[in-house]
């Protein structure tokens, strides 16, 4: 008997008992449908996650003074702050490129309208080092950022806040009490971990040590690495300049050294294991699924016991009834898997659209959970086919 | 050369079927001989527990016996397996039962379709032949009937066109009419003997020696012994 007369013969029982065989299926639908809606939208996550800090910039290194206690009531001790020769400094070691950033806080004042905001002092490497592009203007040049010039690129967010209807670029705003004129405009960056990066001012270093902050610390050193080397020897390099600087050189340092790549290759390794969590958690329920495909089946080998008997009387190998109980929970399965593919994709275009993710449609995770269920249908149709096939025809035919 | 003469096609020598053991010791079949012939028309007949039913399961290549020799066409049954029973009744023999035992939920047509599944046939072929059958059985016009939507008489057609389909050696029918009325049974006897008047060898099983008398030979079973073996012409005398 060839497969597709079982598979016809298997469709054709799963017609005449068409409700039971659905909720039979359903089992199925559901842990197929699960197991692909959250494996897509682990990926989703991890991808988005991945996204947004690529967007922060490529390959970028942070150094901030002070010591870095992670954890439960880390606390974040007080450390002097670098200065611009710290940064002049590290920019001998090859690769990298250095932007010193002097973070303060001011209100930007537009006729009636305030608004108080962060403002960044660094250099014209700073763009490129944390990835902002600069959508309309330019940027500074060697005069402005020699001369600590007035002069200011903003984000959308302040544009909006103090620009709402006259064209920000060219404008003059006071920052504190310094009169700054706006000759660039940041593309939109939207939100990272729930903060506005549009909502930033970025002046020359000089400009916001001295009209600002009043002081000549810079906070921050940004650092983009250019070449391919590993960043984690560009690290130890920073360190060792910093510590002969610092005349830490045998101590503990007073400063750290942030990589983002760790970072995002840390949440990353969290949501795959939250992926992978929630996925075995769906797998349990596809397995549950196959249960109740073999209960069924149990109870239609039991039901059609006399039809076995009539098989087997007109001829029937064990073997072939056998494969028709078996095609019969494999095509209930795969139907039932199809079913979950379309409900598990459908459910996780709908789950990305509202979260805001972005969509992953994965066809390996796709075919995979097809076979699985195809699987599921061969593991628990085994032992009700099995019993089918070894029943005695005598017995079978005398059974009501 | 006459039937006689010939290699016969049921040829049963000292069968033993022995169930359980000790004292509960049955012996369903205690040392039977007998054979049967091309184009004969058998009756079996014996009370319930004589034996008559079980001689049937092995005849029918249902059941093999504990000890003794059955040849089908020739061919030592005994020691067949299991697979190789069922391609042999595949092939060569069909039954007819007391309850008619078509596929529920399932067409004439399809029904009678069902042999030619396991011989592999092609499904425009099927059809043709099952057609075909159910017109030798008068039950053309009813092929796209269930079982549900047939009388008695007419679901034992359908069952006797299904063990025909396949152009099978023996026709087996154990108590074919028994679930049936008296006018319907002599109706599904005289479809029988047109069969057999066509050449088609027919073994049934019988209680009743109304129908019985539609064979020209009986054979009487009691207590697991043949006990007689004679036409029928001389029983009901």
């Amino acid at each position: 008997m060839i497969l597709w007369t079982a598979t016809r013969i298997a469709l054709g029982a799963i017609r005449r008992n068409l409700v039971r065989s659905l909720l039979t299926a359903l089992g199925i639908v559901i842990g197929v449908a699960s197991v692909i809606a959250m494996v897509q939208l682990g990926e989703s996550a991890s991808r988005s996650v991945t996204q947004q800090i690529a967007s922060l910039g490529p390959n970028l290194l942070t150094v901030h003074p002070g010591v870095d206690r992670r954890g439960p009531g880390g606390v974040r001790s007080e450390a002097t702050p670098f200065d611009v020769a710290d940064a002049s400094a590290l920019e001998t070691i090859p690769g990298i490129v250095v932007a010193p950033v002097t973070l303060s806080r001011a209100t930007l004042v537009v006729g009636n309208a305030n608004y108080t905001t962060s403002v960044a002092g660094s250099t014209e490497v700073y763009f490129p080092a944390r990835g902002l592009d600069i959508a309309r203007g330019r940027s500074f040049d060697a005069g402005e950022l020699a001369s600590g010039a007035a002069v200011c690129i903003v984000g959308q967010t302040i544009v909006e806040e103090l620009f709402p209807s006259a064209d920000a670029l060219g404008a003059s705003l006071r920052v504190g009490r310094t009169p700054c004129r706006v000759i660039g405009v940041l593309a939109e960056k939207g939100e990272l971990f729930g903060r506005d990066q549009d909502d930033l001012v970025v002046m020359p270093i000089r400009a916001v040590q001295r009209r600002v902050a009043g002081n000549t610390d810079v906070n921050t050193i940004f650092i983009s690495v250019t070449t391919a080397d590993s960043s984690s020897e560009v690290q130890r390099a920073i360190s060792d300049v910093l510590r002969r600087r610092r005349g830490r050189v045998g101590e503990e340092d007073d400063f750290y050294v942030r990589d983002m790549q760790e970072i995002s290759k840390a949440l990353r390794g969290t949501t795959a294991t939250l992926t992978l969590f929630l996925g075995a958690i769906a797998a349990v329920s596809l397995v549950v699924g196959g249960i109740g495909i073999m209960n069924i089946m149990l109870v239609s080998v039991t039901e059609r016991t006399r039809e076995i008997g009539i098989r087997l009387a007109i001829g029937a190998r064990a073997r072939e009834v056998m494969l028709q109980f078996l095609v019969e929970a494999v095509v209930l399965s795969t139907l039932g898997g199809a079913c979950g593919i379309a409900l598990g994709v459908g459910g996780s275009v709908l789950a990305a659209r509202a979260l805001d993710l972005p969509l992953v449609v994965s066809p390996a995770v796709i075919a995979l959970a097809f076979c699985f269920s195809a699987a599921i249908g061969v593991l628990f149709g085994f032992v009700p086919a099995r019993r089918a096939a070894l029943l005695d025809p005598i017995e079978a035919l005398r059974r009501e | 050369m006459s039937e006689s003469e010939a290699d016969p096609l049921i040829e049963a020598h000292r069968l033993y079927r022995l169930y359980g053991r000790g004292e509960a010791l049955v012996r369903a079949l205690d040392g039977v001989d007998l054979s049967i012939h091309d184009g004969e028309f058998v009756a079996i007949m014996g009370s319930s527990g004589s034996g008559k039913s079980t001689c049937m399961n092995i005849l029918g290549c249902l059941d093999t016996p504990t000890s003794g020799s059955y040849r089908f066409k020739g061919v030592e049954v005994a020691s067949l397996s299991r697979d190789q029973l069922a391609l042999l009744r595949r092939h060569y023999i069909g039954f007819v039962f007391q309850s008619f035992n078509l596929l529920p939920r399932t067409t004439a047509l399809e029904n009678v379709e069902l042999p030619l599944v396991y011989l592999g046939l092609p499904t425009r072929r099927r059809r043709t032949l099952a057609y075909a059958a159910l017109e030798q059985v008068g039950l053309a016009d009813r092929f796209r009937h269930t079982p549900g939507e047939l009388s008695g008489g007419q679901q034992q057609r359908v069952a006797i066109a299904r063990a025909l389909v396949t152009r099978p050696a023996v026709l087996l029918a154990d108590e074919p009419t028994g679930n049936l009325d008296t006018h319907t049974s002599h109706q599904i006897m005289e479809t029988l003997s047109e069969l057999n008047a066509q050449g088609l060898t027919i073994v049934m099983v019988t209680h009743e020696l109304e129908v019985a008398r539609f064979a020209q030979r009986g054979l009487q079973f009691r207590d697991g012994r043949l006990v007689r073996d004679a036409p029928v012409e001389e029983w009901v005398a």
